[in-house]
């Protein structure tokens, strides 16, 4: 495999597309979004429990690339805890790496999801790597129930 | 004109040596069938680009297909020394590219074995083409309660113009079932068929599956039901000897662009007493005889269709891929394309966890397949970074992957320039997605 493609897939994003977490409905959630990308059909629905401006918890369901499922899944695992403000300054800093907007990927607070750094080098994935995020964002606007990446 | 003997100008139809057993560049050119795929692949310019450093290996021919070196030439050259418009100037340049476009009009013709040159018209691409008879024909010869009927595995561009007509004056749209191999269910099919089926709209073959239908079958059956059938060929011109005569269809619409000709250029076919009696589609110029603000009449077939200044160069683009494509051999290229297909078919079959999509006894060269736990999309991207190119997606066919209970698939489609070399490496990128998977 050449190199690109190891940045691209790297191992936990191959483990997390494989065995995606909290990828189960929330009961209790209060906020739902549906994510859809209509050019590949990856779809995505996030399930979050906001109380006190904090995210208590958060899951998610779909179908999709190995991308978007591993995107998905370690949003789930970096949010649990986490103020609706870190959330979003997350979701720009994760916009920022995907994008190549942050050449030396050395956001500390980014964690395990600077292992999307390769994606930047594949224009047509950036939407797989957004997709679950926006569909986050739309939820703790808690404004619309349906997002779409076109 | 470059020299190479594949290059087919104008006219020169059949003059090419291609398939002759001496000449050969390598030994793996040769197949049983005698084709000299490297000699072809020559007359491909693009076909020696590199795609991230290794040779490229393009797979994704139902989508667009390349151009040959002729048609490239063909559209330098109008540009060149032929730009003007069409049939309204008195000077020299609007005589030539008249000429020219007309020349192109007959290749089509000859191409299709329609028997008038007056029953081809030049459109945008079967898109076009398809909505061109469900607007005009359609809006003049359908109403409510009326049938339209389809199958299962049409393209969007068959499904969505038909679904607007039907919207539109309150008709049904009906649709003929596939198999699981992909073959529609010809008994479902003329069970479909009864009085009140005014139209039937058929891909002659499906994008997504490759599956060849038995059209002029369907046609029979449809015309016995007194339906007016259309044959969207799109996948099939490039494939398969077209002979709309023969076939008996009332319509035939194909794009360029897919037949190794330009972008932006198709053609519709319709029997001339059914264009005749069609109000025209859109309106401008070269459309009419003479307009006055009392009354316009419309000019004679095809023109009545071709409002505005139509796609020149394309059109004399698509006259020499017309050229090319004879040159070398239609009934050449499908006996080629089969002994590819059979050898990818097999290479494919043998990867474990590769499931085919689209298994139809009689088939095109598309290889439409899913992968046990890898989304076609990350299929498309390993693939693409070691060179080959491959479509992943619903093909703009939901309704197909529906029927397989799948959202997208992979799809490999191949062009008489392919090679075993070139399943070869689709193979071993297909083993190297699974090993990233494992």
């Amino acid at each position: 495999m050449s190199s690109e493609l190891n940045d691209l897939y790297q191992q936990v994003i191959v483990d997390h597309a494989k065995r995606p977490r909290n990828f189960r409905v929330l009961t209790e959630a209060n906020r739902k979004v549906d994510g859809y990308n209509p050019l590949c059909g990856d779809k995505v629905t996030i399930y979050v429990k906001v109380e006190g401006g904090v995210v208590r918890d958060i899951s998610f369901q779909g179908s999709g690339c190995a991308i978007s499922t591993a995107s998905a899944s370690l949003l789930t695992e970096a949010l649990k805890g986490k103020t609706i403000e870190d959330a979003e300054a997350l979701f720009e800093s994760f916009h920022e790496l995907v994008t190549g907007l942050q050449p030396e990927h050395d956001e500390p607070g980014l964690g395990k999801l600077a292992a999307f750094s390769g994606v930047c080098d594949y224009p047509t994935r950036v939407k797989c790597a957004t997709l679950a995020w926006h569909a986050l964002h739309a939820a703790l606007e808690g404004d619309k129930p349906v997002v779409s990446t076109e | 004109m470059s020299g190479t003997p594949a290059s087919a100008s104008r006219g020169a139809g059949g003059s090419a040596c291609l398939g002759r057993p001496n000449g050969l560049p390598h030994a793996s050119a040769r197949t049983a069938t005698g084709f000299d795929v490297e000699r072809i692949r020559r007359d491909f310019p693009i076909l020696s680009e590199r795609a991230y450093d290794r040779p490229l290996v393009y797979l994704d021919n139902a989508a667009t297909a390349q151009k040959p070196r002729a048609v490239i030439d063909a559209l330098v050259r109008f540009y060149t020394t032929e730009n003007a418009n069409v049939h309204r100037g008195v000077h020299l340049l609007s005589e030539r590219s008249t000429a020219v476009y007309e020349d192109a009009r007959r290749t089509v013709q000859t191409f299709l074995n329609a028997s008038s040159v007056h029953e081809i018209v030049f459109t945008r691409g079967t898109t076009e083409g398809i909505n061109l008879v469900a607007q005009s024909w359609g809006r003049a010869n359908v109403g409510a309660g009326d049938e339209i009927l389809i199958s299962l595995l049409e393209h969007h561009s068959n499904i969505v113009p038909w679904q607007m007509l039907a919207e539109e004056k309150r008709a049904t749209l009906r649709v003929a079932p596939i198999d699981d191999r992909g073959e529609v269910i010809l008994e479902e099919y003329e069970k479909l068929l009864g009085p009140r089926t005014k139209i039937v709209a058929l891909a002659h073959v499906s994008n997504a599956l490759g599956t060849v239908n038995p059209v002029e079958r369907m046609i029979e059956m449809a015309h016995s039901h007194g339906a007016v059938v259309l044959i969207d060929g799109a996948q099939a011109a490039p494939h398969l000897r077209t002979d709309v005569e023969a076939l008996d269809c009332d319509f035939f619409a194909f794009s360029g662009h897919k037949l190794f000709g330009p972008t932006g250029i198709g053609v519709l076919y319709g029997k001339a007493r059914l264009l005749e009696a069609m109000p025209p589609w859109q309106g401008g110029g070269d459309m009419i005889r003479s307009v006055t603000f009392e009354k316009t009449l419309y000019n004679d077939l095809p023109y009545k269709f071709e409002a505005g200044t139509p796609h020149i160069a394309g059109a004399a683009g698509l006259g020499v891929a017309i050229d090319y494509v004879t040159g070398v051999g239609i009934d050449e290229i499908a006996a080629y394309e089969h002994e590819l297909l059979a050898y990818a078919t097999e290479r494919l079959s043998r990867i474990a966890g590769l499931r085919l999509v689209g298994t139809a006894r009689h088939k095109a060269a598309v290889l439409s397949f899913v992968i046990e736990g890898v989304h076609p999309h990350d299929v498309a991207t390993i693939l693409d970074r070691r060179g080959i190119a491959i479509r992943a997606g619903h093909h703009c066919a939901q309704p197909v992957m529906e029927r397989y209970g799948l959202a997208a698939t992979s799809r490999a489609s191949l062009a008489f320039y392919n090679t075993r070399e070139e399943i070869d490496a689709l193979a071993a990128g297909i083993e190297a997605v699974k090993e990233i998977f494992h």
